[in-house]
């Protein structure tokens, strides 16, 4: 397969695409970041040359633009209800300045980027969501974007490839955020009744109420090495079974194991694996 | 005269262990109760009770979520937190009830999904996914009734339905209360404060769109409160199966489920 031994060269628009590099060390010379699983320290550029992944095969979190650019063909991503922000609409304390605080620091509107794009020239819809923002949480905007992005991909008859990152769902916004679950399910639901491919790629940390809605409702789950992917967080369980719990429960080789997703794709083979993906599934 | 009460005093007559459970509306609303164990995948988990029944002379699938009321009966109901088995054999019922054309009918009253390792290992985040996707698909009617606890996803995964009411009391979350102070406020204590600003009473979700009807709570538990309630279902269902593409108006229903404000309407 000519495609998956196709590796991608590093791509310097990577590091513009995000709005704000995240530099973590700053030493006299060039940045550099400690890796948590090995503690080596790498420097950002070369970390960029191989996708914010560590010798150790480490992947750090990427912004949702960065993960866009790396996926998709050079300058095609056209982002899609940009215009979307969040409101407060319980009025919930505290909620109007935290979303303030976090636009200015994440340089993004949302906790979710869509648009479409393509990818080895197939066209897709596709989202990415912010860890930055919020953890990725899903309330009444993160909703919405997503579910117009599956409307928009059932109307052009595209598929959806999207980057999850999720804290579950926003607990500011109430059943505003609970509702969410049921009506992006609904969309991914139309979608791929009408015979339409879904892909979605689960990073680092995906739980609650996106796990139990949109991340596991794709035709094929990937997931990124050593994710946290499940329901519940990790605390809870712990506090709920009053047991320590295994070393590497609720990674995405642990819910690869239990049978719950398709494949585990290093950063720096995703590219060339879902373009094989759409090529197949555009076959007839 | 009916007191008022505050969110929190809500919250904590929603978890009475003396307030009526999902078996005590399944026995005393419908006649004829016959109970469909399992998911044939796993087992049977005891924290959903379900099966067919009548509905006076209506035929319906009935799925409760069952906390129990004494100390015995809540530790083999799980006090009502279903695992992944629950909601597929939830699932398997609603796909029964469709084949056969039998409206389905959901009392919800659950903290929330079960939160346990074994849990996890069985893939709860995909079963309440799975939950979700089909009911928005679901050809027969379905009515869903938060009866004590609506306690976040684990709640939802049986309340995708047509209409959603909600018992005067009850309170319908993404997160409880305590669970909300301690991650935001780090102050478990600050609960009540937490209550309020969930917005999960009764009151709030019929304002915010979220439910059709608040069921009254005077006289819960008695014979004409069930009596009164049953009909009332009666009416709605057939109601409900008089509306032509039953399944594009739920997916007009959550569709509209909007806290944002847009400069355009329009999806593109």
């Amino acid at each position: 397969m000519a495609l998956l031994l196709n590796i991608l060269k590093p791509r310097n628009e990577l590091e513009e695409g995000g709005r704000k590099a995240a530099p973590v060390q700053q030493d006299e010379g060039e940045p550099e970041k400690v890796c948590p699983n090995c503690r080596k320290r790498t420097s950002i550029s070369t970390l960029w040359a191989n996708r914010m992944v560590c010798g150790c095969g480490y992947h750090f979190h990427m912004k949702a633009r960065q993960r866009i650019l790396m996926l998709s063909d050079k300058d095609s991503f056209r982002e899609l209800y940009e215009e979307l922000r969040a409101e407060n609409p319980l009025s919930f304390p505290g909620y109007q300045r935290k979303l303030d605080t976090v636009r200015s620091a994440s340089g993004e509107d949302e906790a979710v980027l869509c648009g479409t794009a393509r990818i080895s020239g197939i066209k897709v819809c596709i989202f990415a969501m912010e860890s930055h923002f919020m953890m990725g949480s899903m309330g009444s905007t993160v909703g919405e974007k997503i579910t117009r992005l599956f409307e928009t991909a059932l109307t052009e008859r595209l598929p959806v490839v999207g980057y999850v990152v999720s804290g579950g769902a926003r607990m500011q916004e109430g059943l505003f955020s609970l509702m969410q679950m049921a009506k992006t399910s609904a969309a991914v639901k139309r979608h791929s009744d009408a015979g339409l491919l879904y892909i979605s790629i689960l990073t680092d940390p995906t739980t609650g109420g996106v796990t139990a809605s949109f991340g596991m409702e794709a035709d094929i789950i990937l997931a990124e090495p050593g994710a946290t992917v499940g329901f519940a967080g990790r605390r809870v369980v712990e506090q709920t079974t009053r047991k320590a719990l295994p070393k590497g429960f609720q990674t995405a080789e642990f819910v690869l194991e239990h049978g719950f997703i398709d494949e585990i794709v290093d950063r720096n083979r995703q590219r060339a694996y879902i373009a094989h993906l759409l090529a197949i599934h555009g076959r007839r | 005269m009916s007191t008022v009460f505050t969110a929190y005093e809500k919250v904590r007559l929603a978890r009475d262990s003396k307030r009526p459970t999902g078996g005590d509306y399944i026995r005393n609303v419908f006649t004829g109760f016959a109970e469909m164990h399992g998911d044939r995948r796993f087992g049977d988990d005891h924290a959903i009770v379900a099966g067919v029944a009548l509905l006076d002379d209506i035929p319906v699938t009935v799925i409760a979520i069952e906390k129990g009321h004494s100390a015995k009966e809540r530790a083999y109901r799980n006090s009502g937190a279903p695992s992944p088995e629950g909601y597929r054999k939830a699932l398997r019922l609603m796909k029964q009830a469709e084949k056969f054309d039998r409206a389905v009918i959901c009392l919800i009253d659950t903290s929330g999904a079960y939160c346990g390792s074994e849990a996890e290992e069985r893939g709860q985040g995909q079963a309440i996914a799975e939950n979700l996707t089909e009911m928005s698909t679901l050809r027969v009617p379905s009515i869903s009734i938060v009866i004590g606890e609506g306690g976040s996803g684990g709640a939802l995964a049986l309340g995708l339905t047509d209409r959603v009411w909600m018992l005067e009391n009850a309170v319908y979350s993404v997160i409880s209360p305590e669970g909300c102070a301690s991650i935001l406020w780090k102050d478990a204590s600050k609960a009540g404060a937490a209550a309020e600003s969930l917005r999960l009473t009764a009151a709030d979700a019929l304002r915010f769109g979220f439910i059709e009807r608040i069921v009254p709570e005077e006289g819960i538990g008695t014979e004409d409160f069930y009596k009164q309630l049953g009909k009332e279902l009666k009416e709605e269902l057939l109601a409900l199966r008089r509306e032509p593409a039953l399944a594009d108006r739920r997916y007009e229903r959550f569709r509209r489920m909007v806290g944002v404000k847009s400069q355009t309407d329009s999806p593109q």
